[in-house]
């Protein structure tokens, strides 16, 4: 797959996650390809936040709602649970704090929408291996001193992280490099091995309401682990 | 409500009369009738869906497009408004009226009192943008126009775009907001007091009452205008157009003769806006811009204002090397708007050219309104 194909197939998966009618925030949104195809086939609200000015200029002048603006420093200013989906496609590994971006996609959205490519792969591994050099993939297609993708991660690695996070996998999608589609979760063995590029549909745990009882009132709260 | 419209063949403008109207100002003063000049530009659709009002900036006014028969030259905005422009007249209906307070056929200290045969001058009352908007509003009315496609300004302009969303939230489908921000800030007024000061120290200024010996305070005005002229370009702009360079000499003239390029042009600056503008009006809207102030306020006027199922949108701009309303202050309104989750949209664009770059050739903002309107009128007609 080139990368472009790539993209397409990504957000056509992205879709299938997606129910009608939400309001969709997409960061790293580029000139809005995604968001045209989630507010014509979902009849979504769309938002989107883009680092590169021209991009962001292209996608405000196609009317969308774009603000030019860096998600790493400008997530904070959306309130919590504003959003019914926040997407992240295929940057997670070019941000500076992967962690607490993740934190900040569940606090803006109920759901959290992470796409990236699984650096678990065998040829990567077979390519460190054998010529014991950083990897060139077709997902990963730089040079280790111009590449945006600074933190490299693979979906044991994401795993360890949610769980760490207590944060919920609803649903998992793995393409091979040949773009063939399957399960994660079902997947027993050999994930890591096959997954070229991994979509995940995330939340919070919904924890039961902790009852305390006392004399005179019962209070609830909901241990939800907000940041 | 019912308003006169005239034609002013002299002003080449429309007037609209609002006789015995008691417009209620933010002071509490209250002026009994007003009038407006304004222009309007393309058509208006059977639905009336299409109308566009373009505010103008502090020494703007009702020519953004096609002649001015005041200065004899080409509108303020003609490079953005006008057939197959970015603001394209061929679509769009285009108003533009001359602010309460200015000097361009609207009432203004430069008008007569209502009954008399004497000018405002001093005994005009103050005027803010919510006044200034409030009046506009009464015009869009007076036009049979329910609801405005859109609300454009920059600068002073972008000032009232973002009182028509706070004030007329229903009256509006979305605004874009060009070099502003949510308040005047304390450089900008600093700013303003000195060009006021400038134009109140000069002896022909007479406590406002030059007129009346048909006498304009030349010296004080074109000094406040040469400052402000700084304040709108920036280091980068002005020394790449002027440099070092001196003015029809070889060499330095020891003297206090405009040696420089950039001495001559602010001069040139200052003689030429003496021509056009009224000093007491100058006083006015600088200080309605100095009193406009939603930093406290705007999150809850925006909240409490508005039914978040209404779609207005926002699309707010600002400029690398504005340092009169930097990027800072734009981003505030996004902030806010964003905490809302409010329809907005930003974008910096990067220019050299300082705070004016909303009055000069910048692609990138003439391809973002074009396509910002043409997209988002597309989705109301469907």
């Amino acid at each position: 797959m080139n990368k472009i194909n790539s993209i397409r197939k990504d957000w056509s998966l992205i879709e299938t996650l997606i129910a009608e009618d939400r309001k969709i925030l997409d960061i790293g949104c580029g000139d809005g390809g995604l968001m045209e195809q989630l507010e014509n086939n979902r009849n979504a609200i769309t938002h989107g936040i883009e680092l590169n000015r021209d991009l962001a200029a292209n996608a405000i002048a196609r009317g969308f709602n774009v603000v030019h603006g860096n998600a790493e420093l400008d997530l904070s200013q959306y309130s919590n649970n504003s959003f019914d989906y926040v997407i992240l496609s295929q940057t997670l590994q070019a941000m500076m704090k992967p962690k607490d971006i993740l934190s900040e996609l569940l606090r803006i959205g109920s759901k959290a929408i992470v796409s990236f490519p699984n650096f678990g792969h065998w040829k990567i591994r077979l390519q460190l291996l054998i010529s014991g050099k950083m990897p060139v993939t077709e997902s990963l297609p730089y040079t280790w001193y111009d590449t945006p993708n600074i933190h490299f991660f693979t979906i044991k690695d994401f795993l360890n992280l949610c769980n760490e996070m207590n944060i919920v996998i609803e649903k998992s999608i793995g393409l091979t490099s040949k773009g063939k589609q399957f399960d994660i979760s079902e997947s027993v063995t050999g994930v890591n091995f096959f997954t070229h590029e991994a979509i995940f549909l995330l939340s919070y745990k919904n924890f039961e309401p902790i009852k305390i009882k006392s004399s005179k009132k019962v209070f609830a709260k909901n241990s939800v682990i907000a940041n | 409500m019912k308003t006169k419209f005239t034609t002013d063949t002299k002003l080449e403008s429309e007037i609209a009369y609002f006789e015995n109207i008691n417009l209620k100002l933010q002071s509490g003063d209250i002026i009994d009738s007003f009038k407006l000049a304004f222009k309007t530009y393309g058509k208006l659709n059977a639905d009336k869906t299409n109308a566009i009002l373009v505010c103008h900036a502090l020494t703007g006014d009702q020519y953004v497009a096609g002649n001015n028969p005041i200065t004899g030259r080409e509108g303020w905005w003609s490079r953005m408004v006008g057939p197959n422009k970015p603001i394209d007249t061929n679509k769009f209906f285009v108003i533009c009226s001359n602010v309460l307070g200015g000097c361009a056929g609207s009432t203004g200290p430069k008008e007569l009192q209502n009954g008399s045969d004497v000018a405002y001058g001093g005994n005009f009352p103050s005027v803010t943008i919510k006044d200034i908007v409030k009046a506009q509003s009464l015009l869009v009315e007076s036009l049979n126009i329910e609801r405005l496609f859109s609300v454009i300004g920059g600068s002073m302009g972008a000032m009232q775009a973002l009182q028509w969303a706070i004030d007329f939230p229903d009256k509006i489908l979305n605004i874009i907001h060009i070099a502003g921000a949510l308040k005047h800030s304390a450089q900008n007024i600093a700013f303003h007091e000195v060009g006021r000061q400038a134009i109140m120290s000069d002896p022909i200024w007479k406590n406002g009452k030059y007129f009346e010996n048909d006498e304009v305070p030349e010296r004080g005005l074109s000094v406040a205008r040469m400052i402000a002229h700084i304040t709108y370009l920036s280091e980068n702009a002005m020394h790449r157009k002027f440099g070092r360079k001196l003015q029809s000499r070889d060499i330095i003239s020891f003297g206090f003769d405009a040696d420089f390029q950039v001495e001559s042009y602010l001069r040139y600056q200052g003689k030429s806006f003496v021509e056009r503008f009224d000093a007491n009006s100058y006083l006015y809207l600088t200080r309605a811009m100095d009193y406009f102030d939603y930093d406290e306020t705007f999150r809850k006027k925006i909240e409490f204002s508005q039914n978040p199922n209404n779609h207005l949108k926002y699309l707010i701009v600002s400029f690398t090397s504005d340092w009169l309303f930097p990027t800072i202050e734009s981003k505030m309104i996004v902030n806010q708007l964003n905490s809302l989750s409010r329809e907005v949209s930003f974008l910096e664009i990067d220019t050299d050219k300082g705070h004016d770059s909303f009055l000069l050739e910048e692609p990138q903002l003439d391809c973002v309104i074009k396509g910002f309107l043409k997209n988002n009128f597309a989705k109301i007609d469907e």
